[in-house]
């Protein structure tokens, strides 16, 4: 038996007192257990990991972590200090779309039958800088890339046609100029 | 001649032999096995205490390292063994006490498989340690006890858990026993270096104040500041309060000292603190137990925060000035700022404060926690080592046996852990031989941990277990007697055993204490019997009685009641 699962893009409700699109990055112990330890820093205090990017770092021992949170901006600072006290977390910064790029990139499957809306589709897609990546006769995923608000934008566009499922990579950071992240 | 061979678990033997562990606590088990043998077969000077349960051994080690500063090892076996364990690790991690758990496990290749008596010890802890390792390579495990060491004892302590599966302890150890520490992520060396700037700044609001009060926690005695403190205290001619574990930090019988603040603190001490303009608070985390309706606290004064974890900064409390860092490399740099202040009018209004509600309580009508207490401090002149457990019975003991110095008074104050003080009583007797312990313990908390008196009986510690017993869950009963109508639920302890007889069953003195007249006898007698092993005074006091001063949970330090309150208590907000 199959199981369907219904998707949408919409955005969430905003919750009172929350707010999201803080990007934290971190320098971590390249370990088993260590994203353990961090998601109970923010589980605890009900802070939503909205997006996690975490990968193997040009030195091994290490890895570099990129969150998206959402939760209390009062208790924000708190977070960052809890996190960087972990013996596992070298370091542990907040970033801005102001002192780093961030970057954020969608495959999205849409069903496009050829014809009109197939010709639409792919204008979107190349709009956005986008590529289709895998091709057929009923269906294409494109890969889009940027900052998150242009992937929201180019989701909501294609959204018009039939969306059959999206992955999105979350956003990863790099502080600008010579400033290490 | 070829090297002698190691298997894993002797090189993690000699290796806390070497790091200056002195003793073991533990409870064996199959996972456990290889190091078990190792402690038989590598010559070194540890200690192994056996216990009659794993909390017990966590709360062993714990007061051992309150009571010298130094960390003791838990050792103990898998699944339940490593379960039993919690507690005492959550109790240690709330008060920022050093402790090394090291937990036998099932072989590498079973884990994620249920496999008999495996548990996730590593990731069931991981809130309530500072720290922890799974251990998948034997060559690893004299680096991880050195690193588990290191971040135990350095920075803020706090209890460290090694887990070690059974084939790493026995697999043959190729590795390097002096291998050293690699820790990228954490410097407590950055605690020495304070910035001087803040320094400087508390420096200005100190010389303006007119009417300061310093708050000594736990982080002034755990950095030794207690010199400094004094300094720091007597030169500006300053009042001083300290929490529950900053008891002894300063000495509470000098003029100076007004006892301890906070939810049953001296009525002075919470009064200054409402009074005060200046806050200088030196290594305590403005727990809610002493701060108790955050935005009132301090309301109309300046605050200074000394603590060595930047975590700790603007978490409860926002101070006007932050100094992140040792508290006595804090208090030598502040040193040389500090005038005397004009303070001869706060000191006077204070000190009739003190002469007009003083700690107090009636001599008569029945035998009262209080004066037990009063008496074992005139008795003992105060230079008993106290470990208290958690209830009406910990509070009383903590205002009325006065601290003057550190590490002599023991209780669990973050985590309120019941059960903890017997077993916290016989890990200080161990840690010092030559002085007196006394743990103060409820009928309730006793109960949870006595079977630990045959570890005292078999080690004839000469520890004494005053059970003031009041055949209730005291302070349970408290709070349902003032904000709950009366109502008793849960909290009647019907069927006590008489503590005296179950004392004589395993081989202890047992003594029976009932009225006010033979306080002072019973406790000369216990001080002479523990000469021949441990005491267990069974003290029948008053029922009923309330713990005063009393800040509800949650309320603003203005809402003190002295006394009982004539009129109905609403719920307190605060949680317990
Ligand atoms: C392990 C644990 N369970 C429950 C509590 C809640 N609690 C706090 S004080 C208390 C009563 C303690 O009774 P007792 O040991 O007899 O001491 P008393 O208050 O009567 O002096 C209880 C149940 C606790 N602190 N710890
Ligand atoms: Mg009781």
């Amino acid at each position: 038996m199959s199981r369907t699962i219904a998707t949408s893009d919409q955005k969430p409700k905003p919750r009172p007192g929350i707010v999201g699109g803080h990007t934290l990055s971190m320098h971590v112990n390249n370990q088993p257990g260590v994203l353990m330890r961090i998601c109970q820093v923010f589980a605890r205090r009900a802070y939503n990991i909205d997006s996690l990017v975490v990968s193997q770092g040009r030195d091994p021992r290490f890895s570099r972590l990129t969150l998206g949170i959402s939760g209390d901006p009062a208790g924000l600072d708190q977070i960052i200090k809890q996190c960087a006290k972990l013996v596992d977390v070298i370091h542990c910064t907040e970033h801005t779309p102001a002192d780093a790029v961030v970057r954020d990139m969608v495959l999205v499957k849409v069903r496009a039958e050829g014809g009109e809306r197939r010709t639409e589709v792919l204008q979107i897609i190349e709009h956005f800088g986008g590529k289709t990546v895998d091709l057929t006769e009923n269906s294409m995923i494109a890969r889009i890339e940027g900052d998150s608000e242009k992937v929201d934008s180019a989701i909501r566009l294609l959204s018009n046609y039939e969306i059959i499922e999206t992955v999105r990579t979350g956003k990863v950071v790099m502080a600008r100029g010579e400033q290490p992240t | 001649m070829p090297k002698e061979q190691l298997d894993g678990a002797q090189a993690l033997i000699k290796t806390l032999d070497e790091l200056g562990i002195e003793y073991i606590f533990g409870y064996s088990g199959g996972a456990a096995l290889p190091i078990f043998d190792a402690l038989e077969t590598v010559k070194s000077n540890i200690k192994f205490v056996l216990t009659r349960h794993e909390q017990g051994a966590t709360h062993m080690a714990d007061g051992y390292a309150r009571a010298t500063g130094k960390p003791a090892v838990v050792l103990v076996t898998s699944g339940p063994g490593a379960g039993n364990t919690i507690t005492g690790i959550m109790t240690a991690q709330m008060d920022s006490v050093p402790m090394i758990v090291i937990t036998g496990q099932q072989v590498t290749w079973m884990l994620g498989k249920d496999a008999f008596q495996e548990a996730d010890i590593f990731g069931i802890t991981i809130p309530v340690v500072k720290h922890n390792y799974l251990v998948r390579d034997t060559n690893d495990l004299p680096r991880i006890a050195r690193e588990a060491h290191y971040i135990a004892t350095t920075g803020r302590p706090g209890p460290v858990l090694i887990d070690v599966p059974k084939n790493v302890s026995q697999s043959p150890f190729a590795g390097e026993l002096n291998a050293a520490i690699d820790l990228p992520g954490y410097q407590p060396d950055e605690a020495f270096d304070i910035d001087e700037e803040s320094v400087e700044q508390a420096a200005r609001l100190i010389a303006m104040s007119r009417r300061p009060v310093i708050l000594a926690g736990h982080g002034a005695m755990i950095a030794g500041a207690e010199k400094e403190l004094m300094h720091l205290a007597t030169t500006l001619g300053c009042p001083v309060t300290n929490t529950l574990l900053g008891k002894g930090a300063f000495p509470e019988t000098h003029a100076l000292s007004l006892g301890m603040l906070g939810m049953h603190g001296t009525a002075y001490a919470n009064k200054a603190l409402c009074e005060c303009d200046l806050i200088l608070n030196v290594g305590s985390r403005f727990d809610d137990r002493i701060i108790g309706q955050a935005d009132k606290f301090g309301a109309n004064a300046k605050i200074i925060h000394i603590d060595i974890d930047p975590s700790e900064m603007n978490k409860m409390i926002r101070p006007d000035v932050q100094i992140v860092g040792d508290a006595k490399a804090a208090l030598k740099l502040l040193s040389s700022h500090l005038k005397p202040l004009d303070t001869a009018d706060w000191l006077a209004h204070l000190d009739g404060y003190k002469k007009k509600f003083p700690l107090s309580y009636k001599k008569q009508g029945g035998l009262r926690m209080q004066q037990v207490l009063d008496e074992l401090f005139d008795l003992t002149k105060g230079k008993a080592i106290v470990t208290t457990d958690v209830g009406q019975h910990q509070m009383w003991a903590a205002q009325f046996y006065r601290s003057d110095a550190s590490w002599n008074f023991i209780s669990s104050g973050g985590a309120g852990t019941m059960g903890f003080g017997f077993p916290a009583a016989i890990g200080a007797q161990f840690a010092r031989p030559k002085d007196i312990v006394v743990a103060v313990v409820g009928d309730g908390g006793f109960q949870m941990t006595l079977c630990e008196l045959a570890t005292a009986v078999v080690n004839k510690l000469p520890v004494i277990v005053l059970v003031l017993n009041n055949h209730y869950l005291g302070m349970v009963r408290q709070w349902q007697e003032l904000f709950f109508d009366n109502r008793e639920s849960g909290v009647d302890l019907d069927g006590n055993p008489d503590f005296a007889k179950l004392a004589e069953a395993y081989g202890a003195t047992g003594l029976t204490l009932k009225r006010p007249a033979d306080i002072r006898k019973r406790l000369e007698e216990a001080l002479k019997a523990r000469k021949k092993g441990p005491v267990v005074i069974n003290a029948e006091c008053i029922k009923t009685e309330n713990v005063f001063p009393m800040i509800p949970a949650g309320a603003a330090l203005e809402s003190m009641l002295i006394e009982p309150p004539k009129h109905k208590m609403e719920k307190p907000v605060g949680s317990t």
